[in-house]
């Protein structure tokens, strides 16, 4: 993975001093609460219901055990013992003093770790596939790329106060495991006619109130302008993208007011000026980052496991998935146990799966933007002994892409923007699943969760999406069917008139028994979904 | 009104600078007012007779006239650029890297925090309209 060299490390070291710059000021009142506001969130400091919370960037989703170690033990000192892994491959602290942030960033920088650009009105912590380096169908790692733009776009000066916040993902697989053509740009890595290697640009994808699917506006960037043609992109973001309203002002519905082709023509004008003004990296520094990023020393072993212990069998096949090494595969381990919230991590269990990626993963890890974490290589022969361990502590939930395996954004729990809990509706739905044992009947079934129409649980990507909102002071919850965040990417239906807080988790059932109902042999539940529409889930549920 | 910062040796211009609409019509005036709603390419064809270009910020949170800034010296505008309204100390160092060498800010910036402010970073990770070499140019053994 990435390691920081003396540069690297002088950027995050100025960032920890500038916020402790900051945090003085406004504690002395200097600065307004108006004024201090965009500095802390461009830091990843949010004022929640009950405290601040702070927003830690893992950049393209990949740690190591001493990085996982460090928040942990963050966890323990600054929070209550927990963290909570997001939809953003990052984590988030809920129960932050503001005076004690500033000494948090020192810590985090001890480990090659950051807050910056975490939030705000400027470009995002990138994401990327959480298998990327592991996975058997990848072009390439796409990581390299990612850093490359981590880079670019952290304190560019140009683009540090944007209409609204800007989010990139980089992937290099056909399929698509990073919600690509949801962001604000997505790229791929692709090969062209020619073998060499290039990105495909998707712009003005994202979710929210508004979801919008990112069309290609260019198939083939060569590697060396990868920079100016990200830059090109943003620069007409910012000049034109709508500031008259914040609803109104992401960067797809300036793509979708001024058509894709006037935005591409816009940005491709605006391309050919910069190729001429030496904003390139040389392509050397592309070649030095991918260094880092070099494969471990696989060595070959055992390729399949002793299935005696049926539930280390059943963990097997839903939480192993496929890598690029026959001795290896890739396990996810769940921060989905039945009735919990998900994505939350105990300062322990961060420990735990610190020391387990260290012993059995080459010392890495990765956060999905599903809320678990993977171990990204892992010896087919070590699975059992890994498998004890997790179970052990409860990270044994054999649950991937199940019901169970749900996305929730924090809620009304936790958010100041949220309409509705979000957490006790996933809970609710992960023990009744449990409780019937139709999970396994129902195979890959994606349900997302969102507390308001923000959408940060992606309940428009879900196979089951559900949207919390506010009715007249009552928390009600819409279903919505038929979403995919994947590379057959679609935005979800709404059902109808919405649901109480138990009776979405009926609802959910219910849908869930009409695919059971009607599926044909080998159809996933958006695949029956998709055959037969929404009406037989209408009548079902409404009838 | 605070007092004007200027990072240049040359004597300021001393006439109130025209809106771009204005100076497009007529063309005589040096000194120009860019909007953040204006194009400021619409002033290249121009920019050898302007000594100065004012980027007016109304709201600290409205970053076009960083882009503004950038393209007029990517243009190779080299006149007075100044940053107007409400500009921040914290702002004014990714200021100075889009191009302005001119600040008059609506509220008077104190010194000290000016300086730390300019001070603070050592190094850079992009290049942009000042001289500054990025680390990746550093990494790379350019001089």
């Amino acid at each position: 993975m990435y390691q920081y060299d003396s540069y690297d490390q002088a950027m995050v070291d100025t960032r920890v001093e500038e916020f402790r710059d900051q945090t003085r000021r406004r504690l002395e009142g200097k600065l307004t609460e108006a004024q201090f506001t965009p500095m802390r969130l461009k830091n990843g400091l949010y004022l929640q219901l009950h405290a601040y919370m702070l927003r830690v960037a893992v950049p393209y989703g990949t740690l190591n055990s001493r990085q996982m170690h460090a928040l942990a033990d963050i966890a323990d000192k600054y929070d209550r013992g927990y963290g909570h892994f997001t939809t953003r491959q990052n984590i988030q602290y809920n129960w932050i003093k503001l005076e004690e942030a500033p000494d948090l960033l020192a810590d985090l920088a001890k480990v090659e770790m950051h807050a910056i650009q975490t939030s705000g009105n400027c470009i995002r912590n990138i994401s990327s596939d959480h298998f990327a380096g592991a996975a058997a169908d990848e072009l390439v790692d796409p990581r390299p790329y990612a850093e490359l733009l981590r880079q670019w776009s952290s304190f560019h000066p140009e683009f540090n106060a944007l209409p609204r916040k800007f989010k990139i993902a980089v992937i290099a697989s056909d399929t698509d495991r990073a919600a690509m053509r949801l962001h604000d740009i997505g790229i791929q890595i692709v090969k062209n006619d020619a073998g060499e290697l290039g990105t495909a640009f998707y712009v003005g994808g994202g979710m929210g109130r508004t979801p919008m699917i990112a069309p290609c506006i260019r198939d083939f960037v060569p590697l060396d302008q990868l920079v100016s043609y990200s830059e090109a992109c943003l620069r007409v973001y910012n000049r034109y993208g709508r500031r008259d309203n914040k609803y109104k002002a992401r960067i797809k519905i300036l793509v979708h007011e001024l058509g894709a082709e006037e935005y591409t023509r816009q940005v491709e004008e605006e391309f050919a000026h910069l190729l001429d003004q030496g904003i390139e990296p040389p392509i050397a520094e592309l070649e030095r980052i991918r260094t880092c990023f070099a494969d471990p020393a696989f060595g070959d072993g055992a390729r399949s496991v002793d299935r005696s212990d049926p539930d280390f069998a059943l963990w097997v096949d839903r939480n192993t998935v496929r890598h690029k090494h026959d001795a290896y595969v890739s396990a996810v381990i769940s921060l989905k146990p039945v009735g919990g919230i998900p994505g939350d991590a105990s300062a322990a269990q961060m420990h735990l799966m610190a020391e387990l990626a260290k012993e059995y993963s080459f010392d890495e890890l990765r956060v999905m933007h599903t809320q678990n974490i993977v171990l990204p290589h892992v010896k087919i022969a070590d699975l059992h002994a890994l498998w004890t361990r997790l179970d052990a502590d409860g990270l044994g939930a054999p649950n991937l892409d199940t019901i169970e395996d749900i996305i929730a954004c924090p809620g009304l729990d936790y958010c100041s923007l949220a309409n509705a809990r979000s957490i006790p509706v996933a809970q609710k739905i992960s023990e009744r699943f449990a409780a019937n044992g139709k999970t396994e009947a129902l195979g890959e079934l994606k349900l997302k969760i969102s507390g308001c129409i923000n959408a940060c649980g992606h309940h428009h990507a879900g196979h089951i999406g559900i949207l919390g909102v506010d009715r007249k002071g009552i928390e009600n919850y819409q279903l919505l069917l038929g979403g995919s965040e994947a590379e057959d990417c679609s935005l979800g239906k709404i059902t109808g008139p919405g649901f109480s807080e138990d009776g979405i988790v009926d609802a959910v059932e219910t849908a869930a028994d009409v695919y059971l109902r009607e599926r044909a042999k080998g159809e996933r539940f958006l695949d029956t979904y998709r055959r037969i529409g929404i009406e037989p889930f209408k009548e079902a549920l409404y009838g | 009104m605070a007092e004007i910062i200027r990072f240049r040796d040359d004597e300021p211009v001393d006439h109130p600078a025209v809106t771009v609409d204005s100076f497009l019509d007529q063309s005589n005036a040096n000194a120009v007012r860019v909007e953040p709603g204006d194009d400021a390419r619409e002033l290249i064809p121009h920019i050898g007779q302007l000594q100065l270009v004012e980027v007016n910020f109304p709201a600290f949170g409205d970053g076009r006239g960083y882009s503004s800034a950038r393209i007029l010296r990517e243009a190779g505008y080299d006149g007075e650029l100044r940053a107007v309204g409400d500009v921040l100390v914290d702002h004014v160092a990714y200021m100075r890297r889009c191009g302005f060498d001119a600040f008059e800010p609506d509220a008077a910036l104190n010194p000290d925090d000016l300086q730390t402010a300019l001070d603070r970073w050592p190094e850079i990770y992009q290049s942009a309209a000042d001289a500054r070499q990025p680390i990746w140019s550093k990494r790379h053994g350019a001089a």
